[in-house]
C-alpha cells in the first residue's frame, strides 16, 4: 500500500506527543512499517509544533513534505491554516476551533486572521472543524483535547473501535484511562 | 520483539545490549534522550556530568578501567569535549568507548549548524552514522566491536531526524563484557615521547579501518533499474533519496562515514554514468570523492544550509512536486516564548527597564531576546555571558560598569560559567553576573544538575551551593533575589551595579513547569478598573491579551505569579 501521511500540528505544550504515541501503538499492532517524527527542545516552549506520522509497507523519510499529507490534525485554528501547503490535493484538515494568540498578536505586532475556516474552504480545502476543547472538558479535562482529536480522526480509518481503545490503554496511565476513553468516544461521535 | 522506538532510545538499547557499564553525558537537544533512556537500565551506571569535557574524560576513565563506556552530547558539546577527543584518539581504549554526537541541521534548538563529521576526520576517529532507529541500535553495538577491535574510541553520529524519529526496532538481549586494567605507560601517558610513538599507530589504524570499510556490511550498494545516476549518501539523506527514487537508481549507502571505503566508492562511481552525492550540511563525502579524483554532483545542487527533505532532493534532481495550497492570508508566526509564570520574565523586565546591556547565554532564558522584552544583547555559547561580560566591561575602562550584566542559568553556570567568574575575580572585573537559578536544566526538558540535589536517576545526592561557590572563587558580593518580586529585583540590581567590585546576583525561583511547584490561583481582570493602558503587556506573558481595549487573563495558562499585578497602576489585576 502507498504510504499514508498524518501531520499533527499545534502549539508547544498541547499534548501532540501523546497523540502520536497513540497512533504509533495502533499502527504497530496492525503490522505496518511506521515512522513518527517529533520535535523536542526550544520549539516546545509555546511555539508552533508539528509531528509527522507515516505508515505503510515500507516508510523511508521520517518527515512529511509539502503536498504529501493525507490528514492534518490541528489542535488550534491558526496552526491548521499555517500548514495547508502540506496537504495532498485530496487531503483533509481536522481541526479544533480553539484560538490561541501567538506572541506577535498578543503584543499587537500582528493580527489573528479572521474567518480562517471560510478562507480554507474558499481555497477548496476539505476542512472538518469542531470544538474539541468543549468535548475534552466534558470528558473531564481540557488536556484531553489530543484524544478527542484522535477520536475524530478515527472516523476516517477502517480500524475498529476496539483496536483504537487497546492502543489508548497502552498509551495512557491507568488512572486516566476512563477519562481518555470517554474523550476518544466523544471525538469519534462528534 | 518488535517495538516502536525513538532513535535516541534505540541507541540506548544498543549500548545496553552491548554490555555498556558506564555513561556520562551533558544534556543537549537532540542528544538528551539517549542518556535519559539508558539511565532506566539497572545494569548501567549513568550520570549527568557538569559538561561534555568532563563526561568524555569520565567515559575514557571507565574504558581504561575495563568497562564499556559511553558519553553523549549535541554537536556544540563536542566542541567543549574536543580537547580529550583528539588525544583519546592517540591512547585508544581498553574496553570499548563510544561517543554519541547529535547534529541539529535546521537548528531546531541550537545556535549553529556545524557538521560534526569534520571531527571524525580531524581527530582520526571512525564515525558511524545510522539512518533510522533500527540502525541506531545495531550501530551502537557494532561501535563497541570496532572500538575494541581497532583500539579506538568510536563516534556515533546522530541528527535531529534520526534522534527524534520513532521507527520499528527488534531488540535483543544483553551480553556482559569486562576487561582487566593493566598499567601501560606508553599507551596512556601522552607526553611527547610516548605520543610521538602513538601517532603512527593512529595512522596505521586509519588504514586498517579503510580496509574494514571496503567490505563492511554497513557500507552497502543497493541496486537500481538504471545506472544513469548513482547516489552516494548516508543517514536521513539516504531516506530522502529512497523516498523520491525507490529502487530506480543504485545507491551506495555509507553506514561508516569516516574513514570511507575508497575502492568501493571508486568502483561504484565507475558503475554509474553520473555520481550524485546527497548529504546534509557540508560537502564532506563530496570533498573526499573529489580528493579521490572522482567527478560528482554535490553541493552545487544541494544546499549546505538547513535540513534536506524529499522535496528538496526531488527539486535538486529536476523533479517538480505539487505542493498544497497556501492560504491567501497573512499567517502570524508563532515563535517559542517564556511560559506563563516563567521566573525569568520578571528579571528580564527589570533589566530592560534599567536599559542594561545584557550578555546572555544558552538556555530557556535566551528567550529574553525576543519581543517584547528584547533584553538580551548577545548569545554565543555555554558560559560566554560571563567571560564576555568581563571583556566588554574591562575594555571600556569603567564606562560600562554600571550598565552591563551577564545572565546565565544554574546548569550553564556549572557547565562553563565558573571559569569565567574566576577570571572576573582574578583580573578584578567590576561587573555583575546574574545567575538565573530555576533549580533545573530547563530547555532540554528538566534534567538534574550539580545544583539541584538530585542525580540522573532521580535519587538525592550532593548539592553544590551556588552562594558558597561564588564566594569561594573570590566574589565577595553575592545576593539572592526572587524574580517574582519586581521591586526587590530593581533595588538589588541597582545596588550591585553601583558597587565598586565584581558581584553575583542569584535570581532564584524554580521553573514553573516543575511538578512540585505549587501555583496560586489565576489572576482576574476587573474590567471596570482596567483602563487598557497595556502596562501588563510589557512582560510578554502568553496568558495576557487585550480584548476590546481591556486586559484579559487566560485562566488555563495563568499560574498566579503576580508579576503583571505589580505593573498595573490602577489595581485591575487581582487574585480571584
Amino acid at each position: 500500500m502507498e504510504t499514508k501521511n498524518i501531520m499533527i500540528v499545534g502549539v508547544g505544550g498541547q499534548g501532540s506527543l501523546l497523540a502520536s504515541k497513540l497512533l504509533g501503538r495502533l499502527l504497530l499492532s496492525r503490522g505496518y512499517d511506521i515512522k513518527v517524527s517529533e520535535v523536542h527542545g526550544m520549539s516546545q516552549r509555546g511555539g508552533s509544533v508539528v509531528t509527522y506520522v507515516r505508515f505503510g509497507d515500507k516508510v523511508y523519510s521520517p518527515i512529511i513534505d509539502k503536498g504529501e499529507a493525507d490528514y492534518i490534525v490541528s489542535f488550534e485554528l491558526l496552526e491548521a491554516a499555517r500548514w495547508t501547503e502540506y496537504l495532498k490535493p485530496n487531503g483533509k484538515i481536522i481541526t479544533n476551533i480553539q484560538q490561541i494568540n501567538p506572541m506577535p498578536v498578543i503584543i499587537g505586532a500582528a493580527e489573528y486572521p479572521q474567518d480562517l475556516i471560510q478562507k480554507m474552504q474558499g481555497a477548496n480545502i476539505d476542512v472538518d472543524a469542531f470544538d474539541a476543547l468543549t468535548l475534552a472538558e466534558q470528558a473531564g479535562s481540557a488536556k484531553a483535547v489530543n484524544i478527542v482529536l484522535m477520536g475524530h480522526l478515527s472516523k476516517n480509518f477502517d480500524f475498529t473501535l476496539e483496536q483504537w481503545l487497546e492502543a489508548i490503554e497502552q498509551s495512557v496511565p491507568a488512572k486516566f484511562l476512563e477519562l481518555n476513553k470517554k474523550a476518544f468516544t466523544l471525538g469519534r461521535n462528534a | 520483539m518488535k517495538q516502536l522506538m525513538l532513535g535516541n532510545e534505540a541507541v540506548a538499547r544498543g549500548l545496553y545490549e552491548a554490555g555498556c557499564r558506564f555513561v556520562s553525558s551533558y544534556p543537549g537537544t537532540p542528544s538528551t534522550e539517549i542518556t535519559e533512556a539508558i539511565a532506566k537500565y539497572e545494569e548501567v551506571y549513568a550520570e549527568w556530568a557538569p559538561n561534555e569535557k568532563v563526561a568524555m574524560e569520565a567515559a575514557f576513565g571507565a574504558s581504561m578501567a575495563g568497562r564499556r563506556s559511553f558519553c553523549g552530547m549535541k554537536h556544540v558539546g563536542l566542541n567543549v569535549a574536543a580537547d580529550p577527543l583528539f588525544t583519546i584518539s592517540y591512547t585508544g581504549v581498553n574496553a570499548g568507548m563510544v561517543i554519541g554526537v547529535a547534529d541539529d541541521a535546521g537548528m531546531h534548538s541550537s545556535q549553529n549548524e556545524q557538521d560534526s563529521r569534520h571531527y571524525a576526520m580531524a581527530a582520526k576517529i571512525p564515525m558511524l552514522e545510522p539512518a533510522d532507529s533500527g540502525e541506531a541500535l545495531a550501530f551502537a553495538k557494532l561501535a563497541y566491536e570496532l572500538s575494541e577491535r581497532f583500539d579506538t574510541p568510536v563516534l556515533l553520529k546522530m541528527c535531529t531526524r534520526v534522534s527524534h524519529s520513532q521507527s520499528v526496532v527488534e531488540t535483543g538481549s544483553r551480553a556482559e563484557t569486562l576487561k582487566e586494567y593493566e598499567k601501560d605507560i606508553p599507551k596512556y601517558v601522552m607526553m611527547p615521547g610516548n605520543a610521538k610513538r602513538r601517532h603512527p599507530v593512529v595512522e596505521a589504524r586509519t588504514q586498517a579501518l579503510v580496509e574494514y570499510a571496503e567490505t563492511a556490511e554497513i557500507n552497502r550498494v543497493e541496486n537500481g533499474k538504471s545506472n544513469a545516476i548513482g547516489f552516494l549518501t548516508s543517514s536521513t539523506s539516504y531516506q530522502y533519496v529512497k523516498e523520491v527514487f525507490g529502487d530506480q537508481y543504485p545507491v551506495l549507502k555509507l553506514g561508516m562515514i569516516w574513514p570511507m571505503p575508497e575502492k568501493k566508492i571508486h568502483s561504484f562511481a565507475e558503475s554509474v554514468e553520473k555520481l550524485v552525492v546527497v548529504e546534509e550540511l557540508d560537502g564532506f563525502i563530496e570533498a573526499h570523492c573529489k580528493s579521490l579524483g572522482l567527478a560528482c554532483v554535490g553541493k552545487d545542487s544541494f544546499s549546505c544550509i538547513d535540513e534536506l527533505s524529499q522535496n528538496k532532493v526531488a527539486s535538486a534532481m529536476g523533479i517538480c512536486k505539487t505542493c498544497g495550497t497556501a492560504l491567501d492570508a497573512p499567517i502570524p508566526a508563532r515563535p517559542p516564548v517564556m511560559c506563563a509564570g516563567c521566573p525569568h520574565r520578571g528579571l528580564f523586565y527589570t533589566l530592560k527597564k534599567n536599559k542594561l546591556t545584557v550578555l546572555g547565554d544558552i538556555g530557556c532564558y535566551t528567550l529574553g531576546a525576543v519581543a517584547p522584552l528584547q533584553a538580551v544583547d548577545s548569545v554565543i555559547c555555554m558560559g560566554a555571558s560571563v567571560s564576555g561580560l568581563h571583556g566588554f566591561s574591562k575594555s571600556q575602562e569603567g564606562a560600562a560598569d554600571n550598565k552591563t550584566v551577564a545572565v546565565i542559568g544554574d546548569s550553564t553556570f556549572m557547565h562553563s560559567g565558573i571559569t569565567g567568574l574566576v577570571n572576573m575575580a582574578y583580573n578584578e572585573s567590576n561587573a555583575t553576573v546574574i545567575i538565573v537559578d530555576n533549580s533545573i536544566t530547563g530547555m532540554t526538558g528538566h534534567q538534574q544538575n550539580p545544583t539541584t540535589g538530585f542525580n540522573l536517576k532521580g535519587d538525592p545526592c550532593a548539592k553544590i551551593d551556588l552562594e558558597t561557590l561564588c564566594r569561594a572563587v573570590g566574589i565577595q558580593r553575592v545576593r539572592v533575589i526572587d524574580p517574582y518580586n519586581l521591586a526587590e529585583c530593581d533595588a538589588v540590581i541597582k545596588e550591585e551595579l553601583a558597587a565598586n567590585e565584581p558581584s553575583v546576583i542569584i535570581s532564584r525561583r524554580p521553573c514553573a513547569l516543575l511538578k512540585y511547584v505549587k501555583h496560586k490561583a489565576p489572576l482576574t481582570v476587573n474590567s471596570d478598573k482596567c483602563v487598557g493602558c497595556k502596562a501588563c503587556m510589557k512582560i510578554g506573558c502568553p496568558a495576557i491579551s487585550i480584548i476590546d481595549g481591556k486586559a484579559k487573563v487566560d485562566a488555563t495558562q495563568c499560574v498566579g505569579c503576580g508579576v503583571c499585578e505589580q505593573l498595573c497602576k490602577v489595581g485591575a489585576l487581582t487574585e480571584v
